[in-house]
């Protein structure tokens, strides 16, 4: 609870906590929602917010605020599959590399850097074009995990070159502990923080390619997720049409969401790193 | 440099460094070859699909010449094998097949009308948030305490995380739909001819202000933040404190000791980022209409035009990794310590 209190004394990250609270509430609300996303023509058209309609209703005859519920839970979905699947990967990827070291070391790093190197965004949208008729939430999410890992692997590979290096190593190796046990027992706990933010801004980036790659309708344009939302309401020409209540809320949410889940990964990575620590209370 | 010197910088550094390139630009471009065919969807039979919802009917004879005909024009012929070693055999020689939706225009020819618009944003951008991110990113970590420097923290702590699709859209729906400061769309007037006039140059400009500022502003915020923290750490070491209590001026600490030497890290990170800006300009293209290689991809994929996607992959991963080459080889003449040892 000391932590909790500490962190709380952060802005940002009393911020983040807020925003993301009101998102997770919404994702929620969509098992709520007394409209069929996937239907079209179930309210009146192109109404502005009213009592009976909060966020007002779209050219497709849907209501922007229930559909809202459904973008924001679905890109939920999208980024914490992305997220999760390649923390496994970037964890492994890095653990061995970092651990094993030599030829192990040297094929893993010249992997994640060829993946650093080569424009995700247009293999992305390669691989979207192919399986576009196939596309669903779990396929994006899971093509968004292959690609997404390379960076953080680097990252916990650092971390565990330097852990292997200290004492307790040596100790743990001439106690005979194995090396699987040693690499998870012993490591995890200082990689954890990483991992944590890492998982945050992985999420983060799917959010984002997930919007763009909407944009473009690369994807199943049926499932709404915060992308699909903002490319129907581009296609209606709702800006020119000036049905600010349509294209506004998959802007602001995501603009909402995109700064709570940078400011929660900053705030907490800065609280676990005493050195940044120090520097703000001496402030 | 001494003829030894030479000879361990070659070995231990330059022939690396180049045998890695080979080996990037060999996994990219053997990534962009194995996508379309392991993937379930067969690019022909899509082709023969779209030709048949546009309408146009064909007796069946003439259809099993199109489907021959357009399955040698995507490679698809013979073994895996053979098809990749007729791929490299074509790339060679600079042949990336042609356009679907502007038949028969080669892809070469339509990335190269597109690339100089690209090129002249991504490289006004890059040089303008390089240079300016780490001027102010130095000097707001060298007076961490100051007013404005935590009001410019706190800017870039909220225009970071934005992805370059919506931080563009933004600007769009403020700067040229809500106030109309700036054109919606295009790279210029509808019909102005491309000539060298101050008018034509000032329509361009204008045209180009806010895809340049998305993408300065996005960089900036990545650059300021990363050299404040630099310079952060740079500020703590016994010489920069050494200086301080000799007497040095502020001034002079700042520019000669403590930006040159986080500076450093920095040309790293440049390169290292070539791919997300490319990337990054692309889709900024996209939002503004802003007619490079961008719009020419988005163009490709509305039309399901594969052979053009495919094009412009493979080029802007030789590109990519070429900029990055180029950049690691110069640093060392940037970096003293990196050149004797």
């Amino acid at each position: 609870m000391k932590i909790l209190r500490d962190l709380f004394k952060d802005y940002r990250f009393t911020f983040a906590f807020a925003v993301l609270v009101v998102i997770l509430i919404l994702a929620l609300l969509s098992f709520f929602s007394p409209y069929d996303p996937t239907l079209w023509h179930v309210v009146p058209r192109d109404l502005k917010p009213s009592t009976d309609h909060i966020l007002g209703t779209d050219s497709n005859g849907q209501d922007v605020f229930w559909q809202a519920t459904f973008a924001v839970r679905n890109s939920l979905i999208i980024s914490l599959i992305s997220g999760l699947v390649s923390r496994v990967i970037a964890i492994l990827v890095g653990m061995i590399a970092g651990y094993k070291g030599g030829t192990v070391d040297r094929v893993l790093m010249f992997i994640s850097d060829s993946l650093l190197v080569i424009p995700l965004f247009l293999i992305m949208v390669m691989l979207a074009m192919m399986v576009r008729a196939h596309m669903n939430l779990i396929v994006l999410g899971l093509m968004l995990s292959v690609f997404g890992w390379a960076w953080d692997a680097r990252l916990i590979r650092s971390v565990v070159l330097s852990l292997r290096e200290r004492e307790f190593t040596k100790t743990a190796m001439l106690s005979g502990t194995g090396t699987i046990e040693l690499v998870l027992k012993e490591y995890t706990p200082f990689t954890m923080p990483l991992i944590f933010s890492t998982l945050i801004n992985n999420m983060s980036w799917a959010i984002g390619l997930e919007m763009t790659l909407a944009i473009l309708g690369l994807v199943n344009l049926n499932i709404p997720t915060l992308g699909t939302m903002l490319n129907w309401a581009i296609a209606y020409h709702a800006i020119l049409l000036e049905r600010w209540w349509w294209i506004l809320t998959p802007v602001i949410l995501s603009l909402f969401m995109f700064i709570a889940l940078y400011w929660l990964s900053v705030s907490i990575s800065e609280y676990l790193d005493p050195r940044t620590r120090i520097q703000r209370v001496g402030e | 440099m001494h003829e030894g010197k030479t000879m361990t910088f070659v070995k231990r550094y330059l022939i690396p460094r180049l045998i890695q390139y080979v080996l990037v630009i060999w996994v990219g471009i053997t990534v962009v070859f194995f996508i379309p065919r392991l993937t379930p969807n067969d690019p022909v039979m899509r082709m023969v699909d779209q030709m048949r919802a546009r309408g146009s009917t064909l007796e069946p004879g003439s259809m099993d010449g199109i489907i021959n005909d357009l399955t040698v024009m995507y490679g698809l012929e013979g073994s895996w094998t053979n098809q990749y070693v007729t791929f490299w055999g074509k790339l060679i020689h600079g042949d990336l097949g042609v356009s679907f939706f502007q038949f028969p225009a080669p892809v070469t020819d339509l990335i190269s009308t597109a690339l100089p618009w690209t090129l002249g944003l991504l490289l006004t951008t890059t040089a303008i948030s390089w240079i300016f991110g780490n001027i102010i990113g130095g000097i707001a970590g060298y007076y961490t305490r100051s007013n404005w420097s935590r009001t410019l923290d706190a800017v870039a702590m909220v225009i970071r995380p934005l992805p370059y699709y919506i931080f563009a859209f933004m600007l769009l729906l403020l700067f040229a739909y809500h106030w109309r400061w700036f054109p919606v769309t295009g790279g210029a007037s509808l019909g102005a001819l491309p000539q060298f006039t101050w008018p034509y140059i000032q329509d361009v400009l204008r045209h180009s202000f806010l895809p340049g500022l998305s993408l300065a502003v996005l960089g900036m915020a990545v650059n300021f933040q990363i050299m404040k923290l630099l310079v952060q750490n740079v500020n703590a070491e016994d010489y920069v404190q050494y200086a301080r209590l000799g007497g040095v001026t502020d001034t002079r600490i700042v520019s000669k000791y403590v930006i040159r030497n986080a500076l450093l890290p920095q040309i790293t990170g440049l390169a290292l980022s070539f791919g997300q800006l490319f990337s990054g300009a692309l889709i900024t293209e996209i939002v503004y209409g802003y007619p490079g290689v961008g719009m020419l991809l988005y163009r490709a994929i509305i039309n399901g035009d594969y052979n053009l996607i495919m094009g412009i992959t493979i080029l802007s991963i030789f590109g990519i990794t070429t900029a990055m080459l180029i950049v690691d080889l110069a640093y060392p003449l940037l970096d003293p310590r990196v050149r004797y040892t």
